[in-house]
C-alpha cells in the first residue's frame, strides 16, 4: 500500500543477452549491473521506464512500455478524451510539464 | 557535389592551423558556427527567464555543428540539444577543451526530455551528421552523445545509418572533463540523481504555473475573509516550493499521499482557526474546519501528484496506478470541502452566519 512503484513494464530476457553492457551505460538508474556471463536485472523496482536499455540493446533481450510517468500530461489527455498511454505533452509549442 | 566539396575545404579543420572562427556563412548546410567559450550576462539572463518559464520554448541556440575553441580533424564531437541550458552547460563544462559540438533541433526542449518524445533521436542525429558533413570535418569516427539523449538514440542504429560509432557520456556535463581522461564513467557518473538543488530550481516555473490559482486566493479573501485567503496560498505554496523540497523526507512513496500529509499538516493551524473561532456557531466552526481540511489535503495532494512528471525517477505505469488509485478519492474531498464552502456562503448570505 501506498506504493505504486513497485511493479513496471520491464521485462529481460537473460538467455539473449551477450553481455556488452550497453544497458548498464544508458540506465539513468542502475537497474542493470555488470554480471559474471551476462547482465544481471539488480534493481526492477527502480526503473522509470525511459526505454534508454531496450532501444539501445543489439539482441533485443529488453522489453519496456517506455513513456513519461508525468500526471499532467496523462490527466489532460485522459480528460480531452485521448489515449493516456501514447500521449505526451513534451517537445510541443505547448506548456511542458518538464524543463 | 564537386563544387560544394570546393567550398567545403575552407570549412575542413587544418591541424596545426588556427580557426578562423566563422566561415561559410553563406552556405545552408555544412556550415560550422563558433561556440563562444564564455557564458555572458545576456546568457544567465536567458537561463534565469528559462527557469522562471517565460517563453518555454523559446530558449533556443540554431541547430548545426559548432567548433568551440580550435578544434581539428582529431578533435572529438559532442551532440547537445538546441535548447540554451543544454548547449551553455556542455560549452561550459569543456573549459579548455577544444572540441566540435553537434547542436540537434529538439524544438528548444533539453536532451532528456527530447529524448523521451524522440526529437532528440537516432533520426534527427543522423540527419545532422550528414548535414554537417561530420565525416570530412573529423577523420574519425565517434560522436560522444549525452547519457540522456538514449532513449532517443539507438547507437547501433546510427552507427550503421551513419558509420559514426555512439559513445554515452556522463548525466550531467560538468563530469565530462572526468570522463574524457579515458572514456569510461564511473557509477555516480551514469547515475540520475534528484538533489534539493534540482528540486528548488524547480520550484519558480511550478509557481508560474501555479499563478491563476492565486487569482482564487483574492477572490476567497473578499467572499470568505483573509483567513480562507491565507489558507489558499498556504496551499499553493505548498503544493509547488514546499512539496519539492521536502520529496524525500515526506513519508510513504506514493506522490499523493505524501501531498496528503504535507497538506494535512499545512492545513493544521487553519483548522484550529476555524475550529476556535468564536463568531461562529459551533456546526459552522466545525463545517469550516473539515472545509478547509477537505480542500487543501486534496488540492496539495494533487499538486503533488502533478510534480511526477518534474522528477527523474517516476515510471509511466506506477504514475498511472496512481491516478487510478488516488484521483477519484481527491475529487470526492474537493468536492464535499466545495459543498461544504457553498453551504457556509449560503449560510452568510441569509444572515444565519
Amino acid at each position: 500500500m501506498l506504493n505504486s512503484y513497485t511493479e513496471t513494464s520491464l521485462h529481460y530476457d537473460p538467455d539473449r543477452c551477450i553481455n556488452c553492457g550497453r544497458c548498464t551505460q544508458v540506465c539513468p538508474h542502475a537497474v542493470f549491473e555488470h554480471g559474471p556471463d551476462r547482465v544481471e536485472l539488480a534493481h526492477p523496482a527502480a526503473c522509470m521506464e525511459c526505454g534508454a536499455c531496450a532501444l539501445n540493446c543489439p539482441v533485443k533481450a529488453i522489453i519496456v512500455q517506455s513513456g513519461v510517468g508525468c500526471a499532467w500530461a496523462m490527466i489532460r489527455a485522459a480528460l480531452r478524451g485521448k489515449d493516456m498511454d501514447s500521449e505526451c505533452s513534451c517537445g510541443g509549442d505547448d506548456d511542458t510539464c518538464c524543463g | 557535389m564537386a563544387t560544394d566539396q570546393q567550398k567545403r575545404c575552407s570549412c575542413s579543420p587544418d591541424p596545426g592551423a588556427p580557426s578562423n572562427g566563422w566561415c561559410a556563412t553563406s552556405r545552408p548546410t555544412g556550415e560550422i558556427r563558433t561556440a563562444p567559450r564564455t557564458v555572458t550576462p545576456a546568457d544567465r539572463l536567458d537561463h534565469l527567464l528559462a527557469r522562471l518559464g517565460w517563453k518555454r520554448s523559446g530558449h533556443r541556440v540554431e541547430p548545426g555543428l559548432y567548433r568551440l575553441g580550435t578544434p581539428t580533424a582529431g578533435s572529438d564531437v559532442f551532440a547537445s540539444a538546441n535548447y540554451t541550458l543544454s548547449f551553455d552547460a556542455l560549452r561550459s563544462a569543456l573549459a579548455g577543451i577544444d572540441a566540435w559540438i553537434l547542436v540537434l533541433d529538439t524544438h528548444g526542449i533539453n536532451v532528456w526530455c527530447a529524448a523521451g518524445k524522440g526529437t532528440f533521436g537516432t533520426d534527427e542525429l543522423v540527419r545532422r551528421i550528414t548535414a554537417a558533413d561530420l565525416a570530412r570535418v573529423v577523420s574519425h569516427r565517434r560522436i560522444i552523445v549525452p547519457q540522456l539523449g538514449a532513449p532517443g538514440v539507438s547507437a547501433q542504429e546510427v552507427a550503421r545509418q551513419s558509420g559514426f560509432a555512439v559513445e554515452f557520456g556522463p548525466v550531467r556535463a560538468r563530469d565530462l572533463p572526468r570522463y574524457l581522461k579515458d572514456h569510461t564513467a564511473t557509477m555516480a557518473m551514469r547515475k540520475v540523481e534528484f538533489p534539493v538543488v534540482d528540486r528548488l530550481i524547480l520550484a519558480p516555473v511550478e509557481l508560474v504555473a501555479a499563478l491563476p490559482l492565486f487569482l482564487v486566493a483574492i477572490a476567497l479573501w473578499f467572499l470568505a475573509g483573509p483567513m480562507a485567503a491565507g489558507a489558499a496560498v498556504a496551499t499553493i505554496l505548498a503544493g509547488t516550493v514546499l512539496f519539492p523540497v521536502l520529496l524525500p523526507f515526506i513519508p510513504t512513496r506514493d506522490f499523493s499521499t505524501k501531498g496528503f500529509i504535507l497538506g494535512g499538516i499545512v492545513a493544521l493551524p487553519f483548522v484550529y482557526a476555524f475550529a476556535t473561532n468564536a463568531a461562529l456557531p459551533v456546526w459552522a466552526r466545525g463545517l469550516s474546519a473539515l472545509t478547509v481540511f477537505l480542500f487543501m489535503t486534496a488540492v496539495v495532494s494533487y499538486l503533488a501528484l502533478n510534480f511526477t512528471g518534474s522528477t527523474t525517477f517516476t515510471s509511466r505505469t506506477g504514475v498511472k496506478r496512481e491516478i487510478f488509485r488516488y484521483v477519484p478519492l481527491l475529487a470526492v474531498m474537493a468536492g464535499a470541502g466545495l459543498v461544504g464552502g457553498i453551504a457556509l456562503g449560503v449560510s452568510r448570505l441569509f444572515g444565519v452566519l
